[in-house]
């Protein structure tokens, strides 16, 4: 035969197959092959805070950054899931940093309730803002998203109340970074796992079909705008728990919690990382994060450099990192000889 | 004795920037009736049902299921009374597994009331459902890519999803529609058993001859008014309805 042409064939692993689910605590051998990748994510996670003295605050600092933003990621991972792609993550970031300020300075409440108050009761109030719009598809939501913290901002500076453009300062201290770094690490494996769970379910099953076909699942007897409505609400816990974590970490909080900064990167993380993973949010957040602090050092060529990666990323691996990685460790690949093409 | 209707629409209008789509359109429907809805394209069928359904909110008009008067409420809420539809443009949730497609109806409040709705049974109640619309036992159909399955197959799907909600009126707006002769031979058995097993029919059709070996009553629209109402034979007898409409097809039948 002159010329046999091949192709790229892919195999699941038998063990893949087997390990689904939970029977997998059967072997060691089976167990190990789950871990494996789990590990690879979470020791890294754990051990890095303990690491302050080697590599120094800054990088610590930066660490507690790719945190926020895969917290802001993963939320916009979920709203994506139903369908909604926004392009406003900074409402959320923003609303639970001011929420919290407010609780902290005006009430007087430690961070230890004013933090997770702030999530809840601000993660509230920005379902009741967007669910007006919950109705809107596509592009037109995530104008209204882009559109609302823009306004919440001007809004703060040309009125000057909560503190106007000084913003509120002087909120109760978190108890030092180590700890700090622990508990958003605490906080992401749970939005990570949590979410990964959820959006297996049949709840989480609605949910996506939602995405795919709206009308079909008002037909199936679901209400939609209320289930797209909770799917914002346990988006934006994360998100607005990253803001007011975050304003308690600065001790203060102002209109820069609205900029487009936290809409632009969780969604570059999401893209880089892979849709629809969760995990891929935060592979895209720490991959992300350290890269821009990174290229701080090319002044404004950090710009060029940046999106040649991103567009490397949309062009090149559209799935993004998490399932790539995924897909190469579950399955074989092989070349298989094509013969009956080859004969004719 | 005449029964009380499960479904009473009367008068119903709505139009589209100045085109009147339905106009002033009544029937009333008893329980366990087969009632077929037929006309030429663009007469207002899909409209109708959309307006019954709650998919469009109507300019004027009631629609009365079971004493109670549904008109303009949310698709939803009109689907947990009782009433569900099936769309023309079928179009699954392409993502998922087949089977992965009927948890969304099993998931509803109305079918977690029923048997087989509640969580840990909805796999096997959609693996059984799919059976029972004519997915092949024991094949591996059930689980591929919705995205994957053959239009005939989808359409399927849309009733299996009807049936998951144990409707007590379902309304199919051109089942029949890119189905093969076989494929409709295939189905319209299980249209009779669905009936005899008391659900009320309604069905949106331009297939009249397969149509009327399921339905006993017609009525046939034209410009979104309605222009007959009757047994098959006798609205093929009209006159107005085979200039609007069937001509040549009674012609050869």
């Amino acid at each position: 035969m002159a010329n046999v042409s091949y192709r790229k064939e892919r195999i699941d692993r038998g063990i893949k197959a087997r390990t689904d689910d939970i029977f997998a605590i059967a072997s060691l051998q089976e167990t190990l092959y789950l871990l494996f990748p789990r590990l690879l994510l979470i020791v890294p996670l754990v051990v890095f805070p303990l690491l302050q003295g080697i590599i120094g605050a800054y990088w610590e600092t930066v660490f507690l950054i790719a945190l926020v933003v895969t917290l802001l990621a993963l939320s916009w991972d979920l709203l994506a899931s139903v369908g909604l792609v926004s392009l406003g993550q900074a409402l959320f970031y923003g609303v639970g940093g001011y929420f919290t300020a407010f609780l902290s300075n005006y009430l007087g409440l430690p961070p230890l309730i004013s933090i997770p108050l702030a999530t809840v009761s601000g993660a509230s109030v920005c379902t009741l803002l967007l669910y007006p719009v919950l109705r809107l598809r596509g592009v037109y939501f995530g104008l209204i998203t882009f559109a609302i913290p823009l306004l919440l901002m001007r809004t703060i500076e040309a009125t000057k109340i909560l503190g106007g453009t000084e913003g509120i300062s002087g909120l109760a201290p978190l108890p030092g970074l180590t700890v700090e770094l622990y508990v958003m690490v605490a906080i992401a494996f749970v939005g990570v796992f949590g979410l990964r769970r959820l959006i297996d379910t049949d709840y989480g099953l609605v949910l996506r079909a939602i995405r795919d076909n709206d009308r079909s699942v008002e037909a199936g007897g679901i209400n939609v705008p209320w289930y797209k409505a909770q799917a914002v609400f346990i988006a934006a816990l994360p998100a607005t728990f990253a803001g007011a974590f975050i304003a308690h970490h600065y001790q203060v909080v102002g209109m820069s919690a609205f900029a487009l900064d936290y809409s632009v990167l969780p969604l570059t993380a999401v893209v880089i990382g892979g849709p629809g993973s969760f995990a891929g949010a935060l592979l895209g957040a720490f991959v992300l994060v350290p890269l821009s602090e990174t290229l701080r050092q090319f002044g404004t060529l950090r710009v060029v450099i940046y999106s040649v990666i991103l567009l490397i990323f949309v062009v090149g691996l559209p799935e993004g990192i998490f399932r790539f990685a995924q897909r190469k460790y579950q399955q074989f690949e092989r070349l298989v000889p094509m013969e009956e093409v080859a004969k004719e | 004795m005449k029964q009380q209707p499960i479904l009473k629409v009367a008068d119903l209008s709505k139009s589209f920037g100045g085109v009147h789509a339905v106009n002033g359109v009544g029937f009333e429907l008893q329980p366990g009736e087969t009632l077929g809805i037929i006309g030429p394209n663009g007469s207002g069928k899909s409209t109708l049902i959309n307006l019954i359904t709650g998919f469009v909110k109507p300019d004027s008009g009631k629609v009365i299921f079971r004493g109670q008067d549904i008109t303009g409420a949310p698709p939803f809420k009109i689907v947990t009374s009782g009433i569900a539809r099936s769309f023309q443009m079928a179009r699954s949730f392409s993502s998922m597994p087949v089977y992965k497609n009927l948890i969304v109806p099993l998931y509803s409040a109305r079918a977690r009331k029923l048997k087989g709705g509640q969580y840990g049974d909805r796999d096997e109640t959609a693996i059984h459902l799919l059976e029972e619309v004519g997915f092949e036992r024991d094949s591996s159909v059930p689980y591929k890519l919705a995205g994957s399955l053959p239009h005939g197959y989808v359409k399927r799907l849309e009733l299996a999803r009807c049936l998951a909600l144990d409707p007590e009126i379902i309304i199919l707006d051109e089942l029949f529609s890119g189905m093969s002769m076989s494929e409709v031979a295939s189905i319209l058995p299980l249209l009779e058993r669905i009936n005899e097993e008391g659900k009320t029919l309604i069905m949106v059709e331009h297939r009249l001859r397969e149509l009327f070996r399921v339905v006993n009553r017609a009525i046939v629209l034209n410009f979104g008014t309605k222009i007959a109402e009757g047994t098959p034979e006798e609205v093929v007898a009209v006159q107005e309805v085979r200039d609007a409409y069937l001509g040549s097809e009674t012609e050869d039948a």
